[in-house]
Formats: structure tokens, sequence, C-alpha cells
């Protein structure tokens, strides 16, 4: 349970840290380490050149801006969780926050890292999948936008090349009166969900859905949004009858995962149930049009 | 480079060490520094009885290199007490009988002293709030309600010795 042998890199600037992946054969950049270290240690990855970004403190933090909030990828967990701006602004994050690992993990664990892992059940990518999530990807000399919904490729594979790195995450925070609401099973608190699911909702004046984002993970090899649902619900009034109706399709979804733990009948099942539950959640929460 | 200098405080003292890149923090403190009070049970960030403090805040040190904690202050178990001397925190986990074989209790002790060092002294945890907060330990003896009536015990001592104070 050690790693193999490696040489390290601990970058100052972003700019190094760029000049560093794409000089050196077989580099891996280093977030929070609490997914990639593991894998380091079972010798899943064997990096030849680690490039640790934990000093490169212009990718931390999170800003207000025109189009809404930029958080940088290397901000960690907690920092989110504690964060004025992501409370107001992403209830929703801030609700999956709960849910992510435990105290120790969280003081290390960051959004970028998370995100580059791409566990398909893991909290933060199913909140930025609901949220439409911009990413930006930058390498030496060039930079790169894309959308969370063209991030994930399938289990553990973000679409990203070796000598890039992910930077900043852009969300544009719904509307103030917004109901959310991030609900999961796991088989014990702080362990990665079997199936989470995000819900965002938002009402009009006559109560009816005008907009809504439903995203799941853990069911596919990566969070996916459940278009279906979401087209059969927009326009409607909130009811458990027509919740019970996106249920059924989230329960429909295609190419659900099967492991050694848990069967895909079971993710079906938990689909259908969390749906319902979250979007309940967040109707009740969009009805009380409390600013978030 | 596979080899680096690392210039580290633990638990107050400043240590200077060469060590391989690749050597864990939890593996450097007990190897290197030989303080074998942190624990390493699973090598893979799931159980908890490797957690230190870095700056203050409680960390799974076998998910850190040694070298990450460069200019920074490590704090272990050793710290918070001694055989002689137990910290409050200790003795109520002595009282309580919340620990059998003892291997996760360094754990256990370190990240629930993070929490009580940055609390106010008349703070409080609901029994969710407290079993949460030591999720990500694992102890397989005492079924963790002798845990938890431990640090319900310091929690009270606390707020007891805070309303004694006197307010300036």
């Amino acid at each position: 349970m050690k790693p193999a042998a490696f040489e390290y890199h601990r970058p100052d600037r972003l700019a190094d840290a760029l000049a560093l992946l794409a000089d050196l054969p077989n580099p891996k950049a280093l977030a929070g380490g609490q997914s990639l270290m593991p894998m380091m240690n079972y010798r899943v990855l064997q990096p030849d050149h680690l490039v640790d970004l934990n000093n490169v403190s212009e990718l931390a933090g999170c800003t207000p801006d025109a189009s809404g909030v930029r958080i940088g990828a290397m901000t960690r967990q907690c920092a989110l969780k504690e964060s004025p701006l992501v409370n107001r602004s992403l209830p929703l994050m801030a609700e999956a926050l709960e849910h992510v690992g435990h105290l120790q993990t969280r003081n290390r664990g960051t959004l970028g890292g998370s995100l580059c892992h791409a566990d398909p059940s893991a909290e933060l990518p199913t909140v930025c999948t609901a949220l439409d999530a911009t990413l930006v990807v930058e390498r030496r000399g060039s930079q790169r936008k894309t959308s969370i919904h063209d991030w994930a490729m399938g289990y553990l594979m973000p679409a990203i090349e070796a000598e890039e790195l992910l930077t900043q995450i852009h969300i544009e925070p719904w509307p103030a009166g917004h109901g959310w609401s991030f609900v999961e099973f796991a088989r014990r608190h702080g362990d990665f969900a079997i199936v989470g699911v995000a819900a965002l909702l938002h009402l009009d004046a006559k109560g009816r859905i005008e907009r809504i984002a439903i995203a799941i993970g853990g069911c596919a090899d990566k969070p996916v949004r459940l278009t279906l649902a979401e087209e059969r619900l927009a326009g409607g009034t909130p009811s458990e009858a027509l919740f019970a109706e996106a249920g059924v399709l989230a329960s429909r979804l295609e190419n659900v995962l099967t492991d050694a733990y848990v069967q895909e009948s079971y993710r079906r099942h938990l689909a259908d149930v969390l749906v319902r539950r979250a979007l309940g959640r967040a109707a009740e929460r969009a009805r009380q049009g409390v600013p978030a | 480079m596979k080899t680096m200098t690392v210039n580290t405080t633990v638990n107050g003292a400043s240590f200077e060490r060469t060590v391989d890149v690749r050597t864990s923090l939890a593996d450097f403190l007990r190897h290197g520094l030989c303080l074998t009070g942190t624990h390493v049970g699973c090598e893979h960030g799931a159980c908890g009885a490797c957690t230190v403090q870095l700056d203050g805040a409680a960390v799974r040190s076998c998910l850190m290199l040694a070298v990450q904690a460069d200019s920074r202050k490590v704090t272990t178990v050793e710290a918070l007490g001694s055989p002689d001397a137990l910290s409050a925190l200790q003795k109520a986990f002595s009282d309580h009988h919340a620990l059998q074989c003892g291997f996760c209790t360094p754990g256990f002790l370190v990240t629930m002293q993070s929490w009580l060092d940055e609390a106010p002294p008349d703070a409080t945890l609901t029994d969710e709030q407290l079993r949460d907060l030591l999720s990500g330990n694992m102890c397989r003896c005492t079924g963790y309600q002798n845990i938890i009536d431990a640090v319900r015990a310091v929690l009270r001592d606390r707020q007891a010795s805070a309303r004694l104070a006197p307010t300036t």
C-alpha cells in the first residue's frame, strides 16, 4: 500500500504548473489527494511526475463575477461548505456538501479534484450537472471552456488531457426564490452514494413549474440529467402524482450499472424514490419562495 | 527529485529531514520521527486512524505526503497529553470506556480535539452533529456509544466552566 516511486514538483504559480504538465512525461496533477493518493497507494495510478497544486494560491477561492459564481478548482470542500456566497447563491451545492465525505476529507478535498476524479456517484459532479456548470481547462498558452455535460466520458474518465488542468468552475445561480434539494442513499453517511439526486425548481406567479433541472448520480457511468422528466414536468403544477411520473421516468434510465454490491434493479428503485423525494422538497422550498 | 528536504513543526518542535518524496506523512511521523501514536489502518483514507492536525485542521495523514507538511504545523496525539497528565478528552475516554483495543483512539482524539480547539467553550452539539463529526473515524470495538458519551461529558464540563467563568 505504498505508491510507486515518482518525482515531486511543487509550483507556486499556475503558469509553472502548466509548464511542468506540458514538459514532463506521464505527469499527474495532485489536488486534495483524497482520491488520487488512494489510487496511487493501490498502484492503480503510477505517475512518473506528481505536480502538487496545493501551493498554487491563485487556483483557490470562490468569487462572484458577471455571469455568476466563479470557483477556483483548488477550492477545498470545507471552504465551499462555509462560504457565505455558496450558501446564499448555490444552496443546492451547500446541501450536497453535507453528504460529501467526512470532516478530514473535506479539509483537503477540492471541487476540481472531485470533478477530475469523475466518480459517477460523487455528489459535486451531480450538483454541477444540475447547475449546468461551465469548466475552464487550461494548458500552456491556451484555455478552453467546456460544459459539464461534455465532461465525463464514462467511469473515472474526464475529458481532459494529461497536460491540461481544470482551473475554474463557473456556475450561474438560479433566481432567488427557487427550490432546491439534494438527497442520496448511501450505506453509511459520508460514503459515496449508491444513488444521489439533485433537483432545482422555479415556479411562476401561478405556481407552475417554470424551470426545472434534475440530475442523478450513481445510476449510469456518469451523472446524467433526466431530460425526459424535466420536459414532462415543465409547465405543470407540483403534485405527488406529477413527481411520481418523474420517478417512473428516472427508474427507466438507460445503462444503469450493476456491481458486486448493488444490482441494477435496486439502483432503479432508488432512482424512483429519490427523484420523488428531491422534487417534493424542492417544490416545498420553491412554494415558500424564501430567497435562497 | 525523488528525495527532498522537509522543514516542519511537529507538536511544537522543528524538524529538518530528507525524505523519499513518496513517503506518506503517516509513515514519516512513525518511522522518521518515532511518533508511533499515529496509527496506520487502511492506508487509503477510509478508517481515520491516522488522523493528525495540519495547521489545526484534522486530515488523514495516509493521504498526504511528508513533503506536503513542509513549512506547516503538524499536531499528533502525542501533543494532547501524557500518561501522567491526560487531556480532558483523554480522561473522558478512559472514564467512559470509550476504547477497547485502542487502535482507532488516536484518530478519534485528534479529530475531536480539532473541533474542541475551534469551538467556543459553551458550544454544544446535537447527537446527529456529533456522530457526523466523528463519522470519518471507524471503531470496531465500542459500537461508538461510549465514545459519544465521553465527548458529551467533555462538552458538559466545558459548558459548566464557561458558565462559572467571570465575564469581563
